[in-house]
């Protein structure tokens, strides 16, 4: 890769604009079409029974109650379940989880499915499963971070490294005049996309069709095939719009596998949608964290070190261990930096990456205790924050591919007015008597780049065609994607059809990690310019072309034409070179991924500031954020408006995190007892006032061809953080727990 | 048992015979009467995915048992727009970036709708913030959201000035 | 749901007599068939009372008092502008309760006869004395956070989660109810009961009775200019009580002459307080009078497990609430109702 961004001449006018949603028209009008709103001929409905129990053992249902509810076709159970061709319980492929499809009667975790029935109709399928009645051989539920022993891990989450340390950590902690040393929780939370994880199931012959949201399209083709005995060829999946995802869509689970079982086994289409309590289990969630940060500075207010040990919960059968003490690393420049990272094994279902994974709690408690730090000294948090400024990578010392964060720091406190904030907690009110408190805090997210493919075609009529197998559950891929295409292409949008969401397209990727539009993006980009070099190409050496004779060189697309640059006499449109060639289209094809040297190369991360204001009665503690302010840089925006809108989700979900989200257990029996929407809070509107977001200007010639960064995660980091210290800033209570609840600032009061 | 429903649903009458008292009126419209842009988020009334109007006011379609609303009016997103041109609703979600995946978003619409109806929130964002609430959106886009429900509540009001006037 | 046979009578007499043992009255269904769903209720035969004429009203009768149809929406209740008028605390708590969708369908009646939120008796895998007599009360010792301080029993722990229903016990309304014996009244009071060793039984209704109306006395239009309900929860809107107050005040040169409180998501039904608020007569208004008598309001509370926390946001709560209606009804409906976050909420 080059050292300087050369901004790609041929890169048109569609990047950049801040043009609303392509399926914007298909979404408010009821037309887009998500998983469940398939309904083939003769589709029979699936509902599963989820277990009431965390450990143990089925020992009874009662199939013939079940089977004698009118519209009930079959009921599936471990006594008649057909074996896997792929086990379950194998990994012998990336991403794998394992999880449970009714392969024998054991229960590791609450809501796990111990039967599934298939009906005619919902109504039918929904009261046979009642009928079941599932008895069981209950042991003692193990949940909660006291729910075990911790365990040394042997691998993080995603592969990454258990410990890294980065100086003499001992050496660090000597050299402290001031420390902190604090504990920090988060609970297990769950993804709760709005959409529910759905599949239509059909098969023909051994050919598998699935219409299902899914983040990871033509990975879990092969997964599937893996898992039926089929080859990956064979399953063709379908996945145009998810109603969210949030890293739970992105990985086989049960539930999904028995519908498709299902289908196989009584010969007709299967349609299954989980109930809202059903998400709370087998689709993967939030591991809860309890994380130990030791802080040390000297006289100057120099961080000496930064120590972040971690221990999160997994299920007893599997490992995702949040990676949270990862967020100590890139970020401050301390001289000595240890992450370490330990499980506890409970009776719940495996956690998975769910947004910001690692990232979202570990940020969460390193914000909170560097305030608790600047504190100690009695220095403002953003002045600490900027004493300890990493100009280069702490640790590896590899310069970043691009950092404005302080001008994050700047814009984002200069909006928000940060100026003139009291040092002490306790010291504002508003008109109305309500304590004010202002926090904030530091965003960063890795800059991933995973692998994906694409291809571009130019057709005789002069229109393009673009394809890759991505995936949009929200973001904005059907809209940015295109944006990108459309200028590998060098044409204007609406001569552009863009293809993604089916697995019969070339591998997209994973849509997750805050990577997609980098990924996918570039993917496209060479794509095009494949496309455009061929092109180019056939103009070039036809002498009936005004291009004849340019070189390839200089020659650059615009609008449908190439030109000669600096001779605009010098250009043709696209239909007819391709007339004069034959008329066949011209293909071209693209990948992208970052190869090891390139990443080693620099530190590549989005960066961003967060500030909050809080509101708090000061007799009844309840709690709302009147004030959010976040200043990101990330590298090239292709959507402006979209871009807007990923990073308030981002920052909404921070205040889910901070004031919200915690599923509570009732530790004798390992269930959970809030597993509905009136019961888990998420934000609702009324929560949501005074939000706004900057973005700061970042070209970033080495992160990627296209100068993108991600802009799907960051948002939550930096947020959470914000809104605890300005919760402290407000009443003077310092809560180490999050959700931070009213009875916690009564207990501390 | 069959029980005779009829509705008028987007201005269309629909006779169905209901061989179960306990289809919802969601199910009815996604599983029986080929509407599937009403959405089920929680099926409970706790997240207001599965919103439309029933005579001419915004309810949780999730808990009402279709075969009590015999004569009833039902309008659900699909008979929202007037042929190819938007609801003023609609074209503020877009406009405004009110969706990110999109499938809160009938519901929120339906339900935006419903709230100008009712004439109590008018222009004032925290009355629709309270207003728009029963409405869940994980991707959180509420801001846009809000701002969809401010710009088209304004752009109606001035259509019905201009033609009452 | 457990398959049930429909019926869809026009009149009251009708639905009574179409009344048998394990047949539940449906009206705007926003909590009979989500308990439905998830099993909790499970009713052979399902009366629509939907249709039955004439209890869709809100008239004022000869006597003065208030009479509100057991149909009326929620909604319509509260947006009812000669209502809120004169009963701003109502309106206020109406609003403050779940969603505006649910407010459309749910009746005031229903509202009435809305079961608790306990989790524990929500879910029908669980022993619950409430929900299946005898079975136990898996509540106590589990998730207890949101549980009862007051008037709760051995046998369950649950609290009424209605907001109206506070608002209405302070004012002291009268339901009117029709059985097969005929029509009767029960005092608010009395509607609802407490648990003690049979809380299976939860309302002052017999089988087959059917709430007709709710009805306010004269009196209770006195108090316009000093009401208030406030709740605390964990989000702005769209959440239960974690606890709620009603107060109401009627203020003459400087003094309470008559004052009404009650506290609500703290028991099994709303808990009105007469001691407290007969220690209110007489005096005028002020913190130390307005903690004083909150204190009497907490008599005799407990924690039923980690929810110790409630009472001392229960007494809290109901220190705010009279604040405010001393302070005075706002001269129009908060933009966020009965919430602390607002121009109207004033600490």
């Amino acid at each position: 890769m080059s050292d300087t961004l050369v901004q790609p001449t041929r890169f048109g006018s569609n990047s950049g604009q801040p043009i609303t949603r392509r399926d914007g028209i298909a979404k408010v009008t009821g037309a887009a079409t998500f998983a469940a709103d398939n309904h083939p001929d003769g589709v029979l409905h699936a509902v599963f029974v989820p277990a009431t129990i965390a450990r143990g053992r089925v020992t009874h249902l009662d199939i013939a109650a079940a089977k004698a509810h009118p519209g009930v076709v079959e009921v599936i159970h471990p006594g008649n379940c057909p074996k896997l061709a792929g086990d379950p319980e194998s990994k012998n492929f990336m991403f794998a989880f394992r999880f449970d499809a009714l392969q024998n009667s054991n229960v590791r975790y609450a809501n796990q499915p111990v039967a599934l029935v298939l009906a005619e109709t919902i109504e039918a399928a929904t009261a046979g499963a009642a009928l079941l009645a599932p008895q069981y051989e209950a042991e003692p539920a193990r949940v909660g971070l006291d729910g075990g022993v911790p365990y040394p891990i042997e691998i993080g989450a995603f592969g990454s490294p258990v410990q890294v340390v980065h100086g003499d950590i001992a050496a660090g902690h000597y050299a402290a005049t001031k420390t902190v040393d604090v504990i920090y929780e988060t609970p297990e939370q769950y993804h709760n996309a709005m959409e529910t994880h759905a599949v239509v199931a059909h098969w023909d012959g051994d050919h598998l069709t699935l219409d299902m949201p899914n983040q990871a399209i033509v990975m879990s083709c092969a997964a599937y095939g893996f898992y039926f005995g089929i080859p990956a060829e064979n399953v063709l999946i379908r996945s145009p719009y998810l109603g969210g995802g949030f890293g739970s869509k992105a990985f086989v689970n049960g539930p999904q596998v028995l519908a498709i079982l299902a289908a196989r086994m009584v010969g007709r289409p299967v349609k299954m949608m989980l109930r809202r309590d059903q998400m709370f289990g087998p689709t993967g969630h939030r591991g809860a964290t309890r994380q130990r940060l030791r802080i040390g500075i000297d006289d100057a207010g120099s961080l000496t070190v930064l120590d972040h040990e971690a221990m999160a919960t997994t299920s007893t059968f599997d490992d995702f261990i949040e990676g949270a003490a990862n967020a100590s690393h890139g970020i401050y420049a301390a001289p000595a930096i240890r992450s370490t990272h330990q499980g506890v094994r409970v009776d719940i279902g495996t956690p998975g990456p769910m947004r910001g994974p690692g990232e979202a709690s570990g940020s969460a408690a390193l914000e909170c205790a560097m305030d608790e730090m600047a504190e100690q000294v009695g220095l403002d948090p953003l002045e600490f924050r900027l004493r300890n400024y990493a100009e280069t990578e702490p640790g590896t010392g590899k310069p970043y591919s691009s950092k404005a964060l302080r001008e994050c720091y700047a814009q984002g406190a200069a909006r928000f007015g940060w100026a003139g904030r009291p040092l002490a907690a306790r010291q504002m009110r508003d008109d109305n008597g309500l304590l004010v408190g202002w926090g904030m805090g530091t965003a960063l997210f890795p800059s991933p780049m995973f692998a994906a493919k694409a291809r571009a075609v130019l057709r005789a009529d002069g229109t393009g065609l673009v394809e890759t197998a991505a995936a949009d559950m929200g973001q904005g891929a059907w809209t940015v994607l295109a944006q990108i295409a459309a200028d590998s292409l060098g044409l204007p949008l609406d001569r552009l059809e863009f293809r993604a969401g089916s697995s019969d397209l070339p591998d997209g990727g994973v849509a997750g990690g805050s990577g997609h539009t980098a990924t996918a993006g570039g993917a496209l980009h060479t794509a095009g310019q494949d496309a455009i070099r061929r092109l180019t190409a056939l103009a070039v050496a036809d002498p009936a072309s005004p291009l004849f004779g340019a070189g390839n060189a200089g020659v650059f697309a615009r609008d449908g034409m190439l030109h000669v640059p600096g001779d605009e006499g010098r250009s043709e449109g696209y239909v007819d070179i391709i007339a004069r060639a034959g008329g066949a289209a011209i293909i071209g094809t693209g990948s992208a991924g970052r190869s090891a040297e390139d990443g080693e190369r620099h530190a590549m991360y989005s960066h961003g500031a967060v500030f909050a204001e809080v509101k708090i009665d000061p007799d009844l503690y309840q709690m709302r954020v009147t004030r959010l302010v976040g200043a990101f840089a990330a590298g090239r925006i292709i959507n402006p408006r979209l871009t807007e809108s990923q990073l308030m989700g981002g920052m909404i979900w921070g205040i889910s995190f901070a004031l919200h989200e915690e599923a509570r257990f009732d530790k004798r029996t390992g269930r959970i007892m809030n597993g509905d929407f009136a019961g888990y809070h998420i934000p609702v509107n009324a929560d949501v006032t005074g939000l706004e977001v900057i973005t700061v200007h970042e070209d970033d010639p080495h992160v990627n061809a296209l100068g993108i960064k991600g802009v799907g995660e960051i948002g939550i980091t930096g947020t959470v953080g914000a809104i605890g210290n300005a919760i402290w800033h407000a009443t003077g209570s310092r809560v180490r727990r999050f959700p931070i609840r009213i009875e916690d600032l009564l207990a501390l009061a | 048992m069959l029980s005779p429903l009829t509705l008028t649903v987007n201005g269309t009458r629909r006779d169905v015979m209901l061989d179960d008292p306990r289809v919802t009126l969601l199910d009815l419209l996604r599983e029986r009467l080929a509407l599937p842009g009403t959405k089920k988020g929680c099926d409970r009334g706790q997240c207001g995915a599965c919103t439309v109007l029933v005579d001419g006011r915004r309810i949780n379609s999730c808990l009402v048992l279709a075969i009590t609303l015999d004569g009833a009016e039902v309008t659900t997103i699909e008979g929202l727009a007037d042929g190819d041109a938007l609801h003023p609703v609609q074209a503020a979600f877009i406009e405004h970036d009110g969706f990110q995946c999109g499938y809160c978003t009938p519901g929120q619409i339906m339900s935006a709708v419903g709230l100008i109806a009712e004439g109590q929130a008018g222009d004032d964002p925290d009355r629709i913030r309270e207003g728009m609430s029963g409405n869940l959106c994980r991707c959180a886009a509420y801001h846009g959201i809000t701002q969809a429900v401010l710009d088209a509540t304004r752009r109606m009001d001035a259509d019905s000035k201009r033609t009452a006037a | 749901m457990t398959p049930f046979e429909y019926a869809r009578p026009t009149t009251a007499a009708d639905a009574i007599a179409a009344w048998m043992p394990g047949a539940a009255y449906l009206a705007g269904g926003t909590n009979l068939v989500d308990l439905m769903k998830t099993g909790t209720a499970r009713p052979g035969k399902v009366i629509d009372i939907g249709r039955i004429g004439g209890l869709d009203r809100i008239e004022t009768l000869a006597d003065g008092s208030t009479r509100i149809g057991a149909l009326v929406r929620n909604a319509d209740l509260a947006h009812d502008a000669g209502f809120a008028e004169v009963f701003p605390m109502v309106a206020e708590a109406l609003l403050s309760g779940a969603s505006g969708q649910l407010r459309n369908a749910a009746t005031v009646g229903g509202n009435l006869m809305q079961r608790t939120r306990c989790a524990y008796f929500m879910d029908p895998h669980s022993a619950c004395n409430r929900r299946s007599s005898g079975s136990g009360c898996s509540a106590s010792g589990g998730d207890t956070g949101a549980m009862a301080i007051l008037g709760w029993s051995d046998m369950c722990i649950a609290t009424n989660p209605s907001d109206f229903c506070v608002a209405l016990a302070a004012l002291g309304a009268v339901v009117e109810v029709q059985g097969r014996g005929g029509p009767r009244e029960i005092a608010f009071a009395d509607f609802h009961h407490l648990p003690k060793d049979t809380p299976e039984n939860e309302t002052a209704l017999m089988p087959g009775e059917i709430v007709l109306a709710i009805r306010l006395p004269a009196e209770a239009a006195d108090f316009r200019k000093n009401s208030r309900y406030v709740k605390l929860r964990e989000r702005t809107s769209y959440a239960f009580a974690l606890v709620s107050a009603a107060a109401a005040l009627r203020l003459e040169g400087g003094r309470i002459i008559a004052a009404r409180l009650a506290i609500g998501a703290v028991a099994a039904k709303p808990w009105r307080v007469p001691g407290a608020e007969a220690m209110l007569i007489g005096q005028a208004p002020g913190p130390e009078l307005f903690a004083a008598a909150a204190a009497v309001a907490l008599t005799g509370a407990k924690p039923s497990g980690d929810n110790g926390h409630k009472i001392e946001l229960a007494r809290r709560i109901a220190i705010r609430a009279l604040t405010l209606a001393a302070t005075g009804t706002p001269a129009r409906m908060p933009a966020f109702p009965a919430s602390l976050f607002g121009d109207d909420a004033h600490v």
